[in-house]
This record gives C-alpha cells, sequence and structure tokens, in this order.
C-alpha cells in the first residue's frame, strides 16, 4: 500500500536497469524506514558472515568420506580478530601445524585447502558441494590430499603445497561479503606452490554464491586452470582464461 | 638525529626523525602491522612531547626518505618556497599548532604560507592536533576549484555522483546517474569506475556520460576513473574532461599503481590541451589513502599518514580539480574502526587542506571494518562542519560494483540541510531550471514526462 509519507521517486522504470538502490524514495530527504532497516539488515548479516566459524565438524566428517589423506591445520591467528589486523599471521600455519605437514612423508600431486576467509559459512554451505563434483574425476589422473585450516588466508596454501611436495594448490576461501552477497566463495589456483609467491601467480574465480557463479560453472573453470598449468607447469597472469570455452558465462565476473 | 623525551624520570629514546613520527601517531592498526608504532600509550604521547619540540625548519634538512632514492621527496625539497616558508620558520611543531589556531591566521595567512610547508611538517604538526583542531583550522582554508562547475566555495557542498555496476551496464549506470541527479548529486563530477580497464568500455562510457550531459545542459564534468595510461590511449577520440589517477606518497608505491611523476605529467599536459572547462581548466582527479604505501612494501618505514600526506604534494603539482582520501576503504589491518576511520579521515582532509588541495573524502567502510552507518554519519557531519569540498553519492550507500558502502544520495541531502550548504551555484542553477529542487533545495515532485526520466532508450 502506498505510504503517503514518503515522497515516491518516479524511476521505476530505471529500477528494472540496476541491482544498485535507487529509487528508493524519501522523508524529508532521508530513507524512508523501510529502507534504513534493509541497509541495516543486509550489513548486519555481512558483519555475521566476516564473525561466522568454520564448522570443522561437520567439514571434516564429509571429508574423512573421500578417503583421501587428511589435514586438520590452524593459521597462526588465533581467533578473528587478529587474523583481521594481521594478514601477515593468517598466511603461516602455526606450529603443530606446521610439524604435521613436515611429518608427511606421502607424495602428493594436488592440495584442495578449505579455510573460512571472510566468510566461514560460503564455505560451510558450499564446499562441500563442490568437493563432491570434483574428487572423483581429479582423483583418477592425481594423488589429492585435503587441509582445512582456521583462520586462513589465500597465501596459506603456499605453505602447506610446498610441505607436501604438491605440484598444485587450489585454495576454497570465503571472500569479503558484500550487502547482497555475504556468503561469497573463491577460488585460488597455483602451480609449484612455494612460500613467498605473490598473486600474479595465482587464478582466481570468484563470486561463487547463489546469485553469482553456479558450482558447476566453477568446476569447468577450475578444470580448465588445473589442465593449463599442468600443461604449461605455470600458473598465473600468464594464464588467460579464453572464455569463449564458457559463451554461457560471459557475463559473470571472472578475475583471470 | 636522536630524539628524546622525558616522562617521569623515563626517557624514551627515538633514535631518527621517521621513528619518532610514527611513535607519534595517533594508534592506527596500519603501523602496529608495519612494526613502527608505539608500544604504550606513554610512550606515545612521550614522543608527541618531543615532536611539538622539534624546529619546522629540521624537516627541511631531515628527509624522512632519502633524496636520492625517491622522486617524491625530491619534489617536496625542490618544489619548496622558502619565501612563503620565512614567516614560520622559527616555530617548532608544537608552536606551529599554536599559531594555526590563532584568530589572526586566518584563510588569507594561510594562503600565504602554504608553498612553504612540506607534507611532513603538515603531518608532524596533525599528529599532536585533536580532532577539533583539525576541524577548526582546515574549516579556515577555504581551497576552490574550478572546470564547468565551481566546487568548494564557502556555504557550498559538492557531491562525486558514483553510479558504478558490476559489468559497467550503460542502462543500469545511466539507471543510478539519474536518480542521483535527482537528489541533487553530480556537481563536483559524475565519476564511474569502471569494472574493467578496457580502452573501449571505458571511451564508450565517456561518451555516454558526455551525451547525457549535453542532451540534459549539465554543468558539471565526467570521469571514468581508469588507469591514466588508458586515459591517455583514448584522450584524442573519447571525451574526456578530468584525467584520474590514484596516487601514493612515495616513488616504489606510484610504481606500484603503475604510474610515476612524468607519466603524471604527460596526462596531465594531454588533458590541458583539450580546453574542455568553461569556468576553469583546472583538470585533474586524484585519489589517495592511508595504507597503501604500507600494502605496497613501499613504506620505507615511514608511518602511513606520513605516506599519504606525501601523495599530496604529488597531487599538488598538478593543479587538480578534485582530490579525495578513499580512508575506509583500505580495510581493518589499516584502519580497524570507525575511530580510527574517522581520525584518519580528519588528518587526510586537514593536511590536504593546508597544503593547498581541493580535498573531498569518500566517507567509507568495507563490511570487514568495525564500522557501520552511524559512523559514517559522525564522520560526514565532522567533515561537512571542516568544509569538506565534496563526498560521493552512491545509490543507497551500497556500491555494487565495489561491495563497499560509501555516502548516499540521501546523505547529500542530510548534509546540505543540516550544514546549511547548497550545490555547486552552476549546478545549483541547473537543478532550479529543471524544477528538481526548489529554493530552500528540497526536492520537487517531478512529473514523469521530465527529459529527466525519459533518457533510456533515447
Amino acid at each position: 500500500m502506498e505510504n503517503k509519507l514518503i515522497q515516491t521517486d518516479p524511476s521505476e522504470l530505471l529500477k528494472t536497469q540496476t541491482n544498485a538502490r535507487i529509487g528508493l524514495g524519501n522523508v524529508g530527504g532521508a530513507l524512508p524506514t523501510q529502507q534504513t532497516l534493509s541497509l541495516k539488515l543486509d550489513h548486519a548479516r555481512a558483519k555475521d558472515a566476516v564473525f561466522s566459524p568454520l564448522n570443522t565438524e561437520l567439514l571434516a566428517d564429509a571429508f574423512s568420506k573421500f578417503d583421501l589423506p587428511f589435514f586438520n591445520l590452524k593459521s597462526k591467528a588465533e581467533n578473528k580478530i587478529e587474523y583481521l589486523k594481521r594478514p601477515d599471521l593468517g598466511r603461516k600455519l602455526d606450529n603443530n601445524s606446521l610439524e604435521v605437514v613436515e611429518k608427511n612423508n606421502e607424495k602428493t600431486d594436488i592440495v584442495l585447502v578449505i579455510t573460512d576467509g571472510l566468510s566461514a559459512d560460503a564455505v560451510n554451505t558450499q564446499v562441500i558441494n563442490v568437493l563432491k563434483q570434483l574428487i572423483p574425476e581429479w582423483s583418477k589422473k592425481h594423488k589429492i590430499a585435503l587441509a582445512l585450516v582456521e583462520n586462513g588466508r589465500v597465501a596459506i596454501a603456499d605453505e602447506i603445497g610446498e610441505h607436501l611436495g604438491a605440484k598444485f594448490t587450489a585454495i576454497f576461501i570465503g571472500e569479503r561479503p558484500g550487502l547482497s552477497s555475504p556468503h561469497s566463495m573463491g577460488i585460488y589456483t597455483t602451480f609449484h606452490p612455494k612460500v613467498g609467491l605473490t598473486d600474479e601467480s595465482r587464478n582466481c574465480i570468484s563470486n561463487i554464491h547463489s546469485d553469482g557463479l553456479s558450482i558447476l560453472q566453477m568446476v569447468q573453470i577450475l578444470n580448465y586452470y588445473k589442465e593449463e598449468s599442468f600443461r604449461n607447469e605455470y600458473s598465473g597472469f600468464k594464464l588467460k582464461l579464453d572464455l569463449n570455452l564458457f559463451e554461457e558465462q560471459k557475463n559473470t565476473p571472472i578475475i583471470g | 638525529m636522536e630524539f628524546r623525551y622525558t616522562v617521569n624520570s623515563f626517557t624514551y629514546n627515538f633514535k631518527d626523525l621517521k621513528t619518532l613520527m610514527a611513535k607519534a601517531s595517533p594508534y592506527r592498526t596500519g603501523d602496529a602491522l608495519a612494526g613502527i608504532c608505539a608500544e604504550t600509550n606513554e610512550e606515545r604521547v612521550g614522543a608527541q612531547f618531543a615532536l611539538s619540540e622539534v624546529p619546522l625548519s629540521l624537516f627541511l634538512t631531515e628527509h624522512l626518505i632519502p633524496y636520492e632514492s625517491d622522486e617524491v621527496t625530491r619534489l617536496i625539497v625542490d618544489s619548496h618556497d622558502q619565501n612563503s616558508f620565512s614567516s614560520i620558520s622559527h616555530l617548532t611543531v608544537g608552536d606551529f599548532r599554536n599559531w594555526l589556531l590563532l584568530d589572526t591566521t586566518n584563510q588569507e595567512v594561510l594562503g600565504q604560507i602554504k608553498m612553504g610547508l612540506t607534507p611532513e611538517m603538515v603531518a608532524a604538526v596533525s599528529k599532536i592536533m585533536r580532532n577539533q583542531d583539525l576541524i577548526a583550522v582546515a574549516q579556515k582554508c577555504g581551497v576552490i576549484s574550478r572546470f564547468r562547475t565551481t566546487v568548494g566555495q564557502k556555504g557550498r557542498l559538492s557531491i562525486r555522483l558514483q553510479p558504478n555496476h558490476p559489468t559497467d551496464s550503460q542502462s543500469g549506470i545511466l539507471a543510478s546517474t539519474i536518480d542521483g541527479l535527482m537528489y541533487g548529486c553530480g556537481d563536483a563530477v559524475i565519476g564511474i569506475n569502471p569494472a574493467t580497464d578496457s580502452p573501449e568500455v571505458v571511451s564508450n562510457l565517456l561518451k555516454m556520460l558526455d551525451e547525457v550531459r549535453e542532451k540534459l545542459g549539465i554543468p558539471t564534468q565526467s570521469c571514468v576513473l581508469s588507469h591514466i595510461t588508458t586515459t591517455l590511449n583514448i584522450i584524442k577520440d573519447a571525451p574526456v574532461d578530468l584525467v584520474f589517477q590514484s596516487i601514493g606518497g612515495t616513488e616504489k608505491t606510484n610504481s606500484s599503481f603503475g604510474v610515476n611523476l612524468n607519466i603524471l605529467n604527460e596526462g596531465y599536459q594531454a588533458a590541458m590541451e583539450l580546453k574542455r572547462g568553461t569556468v576553469g581548466q583546472q583538470v585533474m582527479y586524484f585519489e589517495t589513502g592511508q595504507g597503501s604505501s604500507l600494502s605496497a612494501n613501499a613504506h620505507h618505514e615511514v608511518d602511513q599518514q606520513t605516506c599519504e600526506t606525501r601523495a599530496y604534494a604529488v597531487a599538488r603539482k598538478f593543479n587538480p580539480f578534485l582530490v579525495n582520501s578513499v580512508v575506509g576503504f583500505i580495510g581493518p589491518e589499516y584502519l580497524f574502526d570507525g575511530k580510527q576511520i574517522i581520525r584518519a579521515a580528519l588528518e587526510d582532509h586537514f593536511c590536504a587542506k593546508l597544503l593547498g588541495l581541493p580535498m573531498g573524502m569518500d566517507v567509507c567502510y568495507t563490511n570487514h571494518a568495525d564500522a557501520d552507518q552511524d559512523d559514517m554519519d559522525n564522520l560526514m557531519t565532522l567533515l561537512g562542519v571542516a568544509g569538506c569540498n565534496f563526498f560521493m553519492g552512491v545509490p543507497g550507500a551500497d556500491d555494487i560494483m565495489l561491495n563497499y558502502q560509501s555516502t548516499s544520495f540521501h546523505d547529500a541531502m542530510y548534509m546540505r540541510k543540516v550544514l546549511k550548504k547548497r550545490p555547486a551555484p552552476e549546478f545549483e542553477a541547473w537543478l532550479l531550471a529543471q524544477g528538481i529542487i526548489n529554493e530552500r533545495g528540497e526536492r520537487n515532485n517531478l512529473n514523469s514526462k521530465h527529459l529527466l526520466l525519459n533518457m533510456h532508450g533515447k
């Protein structure tokens, strides 16, 4: 029902052109109550996503069913606040975890690293499905190990991959929550992981969430990066994603 | 040169000027991350006392980053004007603060000394100033800039309309632009952050904005905030009003942005040749932000606020139309919460204004910082009182391309109302003529046949 207190914006047509918050109307120039609370709700959800805990029990249980070497690890960041303040700590394994990966003697081709990043819920809700589609195919060709890391940043996959002697790592990480997509996951892949690599050595797939890139699309792109990395023996900016291979996804934001 | 200060019989030593500056900085996570901040609250205030005793003239001989290895230091030293400095050359940092706050130190006096100030002097004095000092002095430094509008006059407040779209959709960007114009935004610039740096996309967006501006007769300027080299690529064929670039306060920071003083000068010269301004020819738009030097590992152990202020020397060289810091955008590892963001924003605005820049501010935060809309309300009100030249106008405060929250079209209405400020004069006249706002700055009800609402598909 029309609210007579609100000066509406005569821009219904405009609203169909963008997801931006336009045509909100105003009360004395200010946001109407409904709109101001909606913004607050979206921000609340995004903040909650940042502090959501990694569901290690659920994930570890699901991972054990793949019958692969599995490492339960932690970064040097002891809690979320420290994680936010000290990105350097999130890139390193804590002493116990380091010992665990150092002790490992088993050869591995690929390590799949799963970590909370800035939205554990993005990972809690999506990663098991992803792995179910990925692992049966990949394990035909490669020896795979799984690592679950609390409070990890992207570069922690380098340290894990290097110690496990892996040729290739893919890290599944919760992205910085946006107001409209608090549960978005990203994946970074690296060939020949070693400590000290920077972002130009990686390929990235981002925006994996219910309104973004679907898991099916994501698996296709991830397959492509994996195949091309092994074929060229490098990863990163030199590896261009040929969008023609994924015709229907041209409009999906993909960072190469 | 070593510095020391004794508090209750304990003597703090500071091994050089940059250490003293870093330890005297109000606490923020970026300096802690860099490992250069004071270890205790007492040490911080001790450093502030010691800094207050440093003569301003010392900054001319003690360079925080060596002259030989950094072109920004060379720019700062070589462009220092001894004549403008002479009237304050006898002051210490502490007395410089006292002097700045005097009633006799008015806009005219501040204008006379600005070329005698180096960024380091200005950063130093800001570290011993309270928020109210930063506001009171900034308010005295009126800085006006001109292109098609006049921005920064007393009693005026301008807005950069920021109609970003995640896939650079022209109709999406146009829709947000029209919504913003209806709220009186866009007098600083209509400025798009493109999702890609493709010359073709940038060029098409510029053409679209120019067409809208011409069709509606809007006295304003447009900008697509692409890399300066992209802009230079298309400047001959696309309607470029302002040349944009992100800049930092050290040579290495700038090279991480893919620029140096030569490239900036190339962009400046190319834009000056176009002569597209009507009321003035200030053609550059720069963005800065605390933390960019540390993030690029290019800070030379200099604190982030001093690095930021050095970026203003780079901006000042090219007589910009607009400069703004993107203060809360960089994230909590540099500025953790609302308190740190507010402090940093007031410092950035004060330092830039004292150096003579037409400073605006992106009052903003990301979702992993401990900040919210209430913090932004506080900050925009404080900066409005301080005389900040312009703010961002983002639909509903939610930038759906950059994924952060800035100030909204509605915030512009709020600020102009409570601070009794009006849009830039040329733009205000247009808003009135179009019947978009009334004489009191309130929004009129627009007829659905209004040209503004019939731009799509035409």
